[in-house]
C-alpha cells in the first residue's frame, strides 16, 4: 500500500491489530498463488494495484464520494439492480465475504454448520475488518437461501439496523415476476428517499449505459478465454470479476478494456498462459468472492486452466444485458426488473436454464470438463450438482462435483480430486 | 531396468521395486514426521533408474527430486487391473482417504468418488476406535460379534463416533457388539458412495483397511456379491506407480 491508513481505518472502528494481520495473509496470498503465474498479460498491473489498495485507496475514495452526500449501498448478491442505485449518484459495492474471518465471532449469531460465505459476512463485521460495511448508508440483502434471510435478521441488529432485505420469487411464472417487479419498484423508493431526490430518466439512462458497458466489456474478456490456449489465466479472469463488484465501474470498463485490447493481440498471435492443447475446465455453482481463490488456485496448479465461471462472480453477473431502449423512469424500471429476473440462480425451481447456461458454456469454451463448486451447506447448488451430472453424463461431459468452504484443510484432498479428475478426462496433467 | 513406484501414504509409505516386469521388492515403512528421509532410505539401496509417486506425499518427491507423479486413484486403478485382471471396480479405505472407483477394460478411471475433508469411515477412524476399545488394529475386525442386540454407532465422525463408544461403554455393552457396530457403520459409508459409481463385475478391496476381514465380509453381504482382496493390499498404489512408469 502507498500509504498510511491507520487513521482513515480507527476513524472507521476498524480492528487494526486484527485488520494488519489480514492484510499481512491476504499479501502472503496473493504473492503466492497470483504474482508467481507465468505469462500474465500487462494489464493486469492495475488488477494487481487493486488489490494491494483493496482496504486502501478505494476506501478514500468512497469516503469522498460520502462527503459528496453520495449514499453508499453495501450488496451481497448479483439481483441488487445496480442501474438504480448509480441512477441517485450512489456507490454500489459488493461486501467482504470470501475469507474465513471471524468465524467463531460469527458463531455466537448463527449456526457451525452455515455457509462459510453468510459467516464471512458476519464474521468480518463482527471483528472489525471490513472498511466497506463501515462505510454503508444501506446494505441491500436478498432472500436467495434460507441461511442468508435468517442472516439478514441478525446482520439489521449487528449494523445498526443498516438492513433492507429485497424479495427474490422461488419461482419464475407470471405471479413471481410481479412479485419481483413491485420489489424493484419499491428499492427504487426506498433508494429516492435515502438519496432525497428522484430518479429523472436521463439519469436511469446514463446509470444502464455505465452497467451495459461494464458488462460488455467482462462478457468480450469471457469470450476471449474461449480461445485455445487461454490468453488469460482463470485466477486473473476471476480476480476481474471479483474487483467488478467494488471498482467504480468506468474506470474499471476502461482497464478491462484495454485488457481485452492486449489479449486481442495474444490471440492473434497464439500465445497464452498454457500450451495449446492443455486440459481447459469450467467451473459452475456457488459464487467466490474475494479472496476465495482456492480452487482456481488447486486447478491451475494441476496445469489446467479455468476458462470460464458459471457463477454469480463470472457469466451470471455479465451475462444478460439489459434493454436500455425506454422512454420513461416506469418502462426503465420493468424493463430492469426483466433483465435481473433473467439470471439462472439455483435459489429458482425449477432451474432448468442453468443446465442450459452449463452446457452452452461448455460448448463455446471447449471445456475438457466441469468441476462443480458449492460452497458446503449452500443447499441450491450443492443439490443442482446432482441434476448437473446426469445431464452431462449423458453428453459425456467429465464432471467433478466438490463441496468446501474458505479454510484450507482440505487442500490435499481437493488437489488429489481434481488431478484425478484431470487425469480421467484424458488429459492429465503428467500422463 | 529397475523400476521404482513409491506411495507415500498418510500413515505409511510403501514401495514397489520391479525388475523388467517382475515386482521383485515390496517394503512398507510408517510415514512418520520426514516422509522424505524415509523415501530416500527405501530409494537408496535400490536405486531405480525410473521412478513415479503417488500418494498423499507425492508432491514431496516431486519438488526436491523432480520425480513423476501421478494420483493414488489412478495408480491404484493401475495397480488393481494387473493383480485382478477382471476387476471393473475398486474400493479402497486407506489411512485418510476412503475412495471408490470405477474402471474400464484398459483399467482407466472411469469415475471416482472420495470421502469429503474428515477422517469419517477410514483406517484413522478404525485405529482411534481400537484403541479406544482396547484393541490391536491389526486384530480389530477379529473381534467383531453380531449379537443382533440392535447397538448403533449413529456418527461416522471420529470424535463423536468415540463418543458414542464410550457412552455404549458405560451402559455396559460387550466391546465385541461395538466394534460390530463400527465396522458396519464404515461399510455403510462405503456403501453410499459406491452408489454413485456403477458396480460391475469383479470387485476389488484395496488399502491398509483390506486387512480387515470383517469389513471384506461385510461388503460380501450388503453387495451380494465376492469382494477380492490380494494377500497384500497395501501393494496395489506403489504397484500401479510403478507399472505407470515403466509404461512411460
Amino acid at each position: 500500500m502507498t500509504k498510511d491508513y491507520k487513521q482513515m481505518w480507527n476513524n472507521l472502528d476498524i480492528n487494526l491489530e486484527a485488520h494488519d494481520g489480514l492484510l499481512a495473509v491476504l499479501s502472503d496470498a496473493y504473492q503466492n498463488i497470483y504474482l508467481s503465474q507465468n505469462n500474465r498479460p500487462e494489464g493486469m498491473k492495475y488488477f494487481d494495484f487493486v488489490i494491494s489498495e483493496v482496504h486502501g485507496l478505494r476506501i478514500e475514495e468512497i469516503l469522498e464520494a460520502k462527503k459528496e452526500r453520495k449514499k453508499i449501498i453495501g450488496t451481497f448478491c448479483v439481483y441488487v439492480p445496480e442501474e438504480l442505485i448509480l441512477s441517485l449518484d450512489g456507490v454500489c459495492i459488493g461486501l467482504c465475504a470470501g475469507a474465513e474471518v471471524g468465524s467463531d465471532e460469527a458463531e455466537k449469531f448463527v449456526p457451525r454448520n452455515t455457509c462459510a460465505l453468510i459467516k464471512a459476512f458476519m464474521g468480518f463485521k463482527l471483528a472489525g475488518l471490513c472498511p466497506y460495511i463501515q462505510t454503508t448508508d444501506l446494505i441491500v440483502g436478498e432472500t436467495t437461501c434460507d441461511g442468508k434471510k435468517k442472516a439478514y435478521e441478525i446482520f439489521d441488529e449487528i449494523t445498526g439496523g443498516k438492513m433492507y432485505v429485497m424479495e427474490i420469487p422461488n419461482k419464475k411464472g407470471a405471479d413471481g415476476r410481479t412479485l419481483w417487479r413491485n420489489e424493484v419498484k419499491r428499492f427504487a423508493e426506498k433508494l429516492e428517499a435515502l438519496a432525497g431526490k428522484k430518479i429523472t430518466l436521463k439519469k436511469l439512462n446514463g446509470a444502464s449505459k455505465i452497467v451495459n458497458e461494464r458488462r460488455e466489456a467482462l462478457h468480450r474478456l469471457s469470450l476471449l478465454r474461449s480461445f485455445d490456449p487461454s490468453p488469460i489465466s482463470g485466477l486473473d479472469a476471476l480476480l476481474i470479476n471479483q474487483v467488478s463488484f467494488y471498482d467504480d465501474p468506468v474506470r474499471f470498463t476502461a482497464k478491462v478494456s484495454e485488457l481485452c485490447d492486449e489479449l486481442d493481440e495474444r490471440v492473434k498471435e497464439g500465445s497464452g498462459v498454457s500450451e495449446k492443447g492443455s486440459p481447459r475446465i469450467l467451473v459452475s455453482g456457488s459464487p467466490m468472492a474475494v479472496p476465495n481463490w482456492k480452487l482456481h488456485a488447486i486447478i491451475e496448479g494441476s496445469g489446467a486452466t479455468v476458462v470460464g465461471e458459471e457463477s454469480c462472480v463470472g457469466e451470471r453477473n455479465f451475462g444478460a444485458i439489459l434493454d436500455d431502449g425506454f422512454s420513461s423512469v416506469e418502462e426503465g424500471i420493468e424493463k430492469i426488473a426483466a433483465r435481473y429476473m433473467n439470471i439462472h440462480c439455483a435459489c429458482f425451481t425449477p432451474n432448468d436454464e442453468r443446465l442450459s447456461d452449463i452446457m452452452e458454456m461448455a460448448k463455446r469454451l471447449k471445456t475438457d470438463g466441469i468441476i462443480h463448486y458449492a460452497i458446503q451447506f449452500c443447499t441450491p447448488y450443492m443439490v443442482e450438482a446432482f441434476k448437473a451430472k446426469k445431464t452431462l453424463d449423458n453428453k459425456g461431459i467429465p464432471f467433478l462435483r466438490i463441496e468446501t468452504d474458505y479454510s484450507m484443510e482440505d487442500m490435499g484432498q481437493l488437489k488429489t480430486r481434481v488431478e484425478a479428475f484431470l487425469e480421467m478426462t484424458g488429459k492429465g496433467v503428467r500422463s | 531396468m529397475k523400476i521404482g513406484g513409491i506411495d507415500i501414504g498418510s500413515r505409511y509409505i510403501k514401495y514397489v521395486l520391479m525388475e523388467d516386469t517382475r515386482l521383485v521388492d515390496f517394503q512398507r515403512r510408517e510415514t512418520g514426521y520426514n516422509p522424505l528421509s524415509v523415501c530416500g532410505e527405501l530409494l537408496e539401496s535400490s536405486k531405480p533408474e525410473k521412478l513415479v509417486a503417488t500418494g498423499y506425499g507425492r508432491y514431496l518427491l516431486e519438488i526436491y527430486e523432480n520425480t513423476t507423479t501421478i494420483t493414488e486413484i489412478k495408480a491404484v486403478a493401475r495397480g488393481a487391473k494387473a493383480v485382478f485382471p477382471g476387476t471393473k471396480t475398486i474400493i479402497d479405505i486407506g489411512g485418510q482417504d476412503t475412495k471408490v472407483i470405477s474402471i474400464n477394460e484398459k483399467g482407466d478411471v472411469t469415475h471416482f468418488e472420495m470421502n469429503d475433508r474428515c477422517a469419517a469411515g477410514t483406517g484413522k477412524f478404525l485405529e482411534i476406535m481400537a484403541k479406544t476399545l482396547g484393541y490391536d488394529l491389526e486384530l480389530f475386525g477379529k473381534h467383531c460379534r453380531d449379537k443382533n442386540t440392535n447397538i448403533k454407532i449413529n456418527s461416522l465422525c471420529t470424535v463423536f463416533a468415540e463418543s458414542e463408544v464410550i457412552s455404549l461403554i458405560t451402559k455396559g455393552a460387550e466391546r465385541e457388539e461395538i466394534a460390530h457396530s463400527l465396522h458396519y457403520s464404515i461399510v455403510s459409508r462405503v456403501m453410499s458412495l459406491l452408489k454413485r459409481i456403477e458396480i460391475k463385475d469383479d470387485v476389488i478391496f484395496t488399502g491398509g483397511c483390506a486387512k480387515n476381514s470383517c469389513l471384506k465380509r461385510m461388503f460380501e453381504e450388503r453387495l451380494q456379491r465376492k469382494v477380492y482382496v490380494h494377500d497384500n493390499p497395501y501393494l496395489h498404489a506403489a504397484h500401479g506407480a510403478a507399472l505407470y512408469a515403466m509404461q512411460s
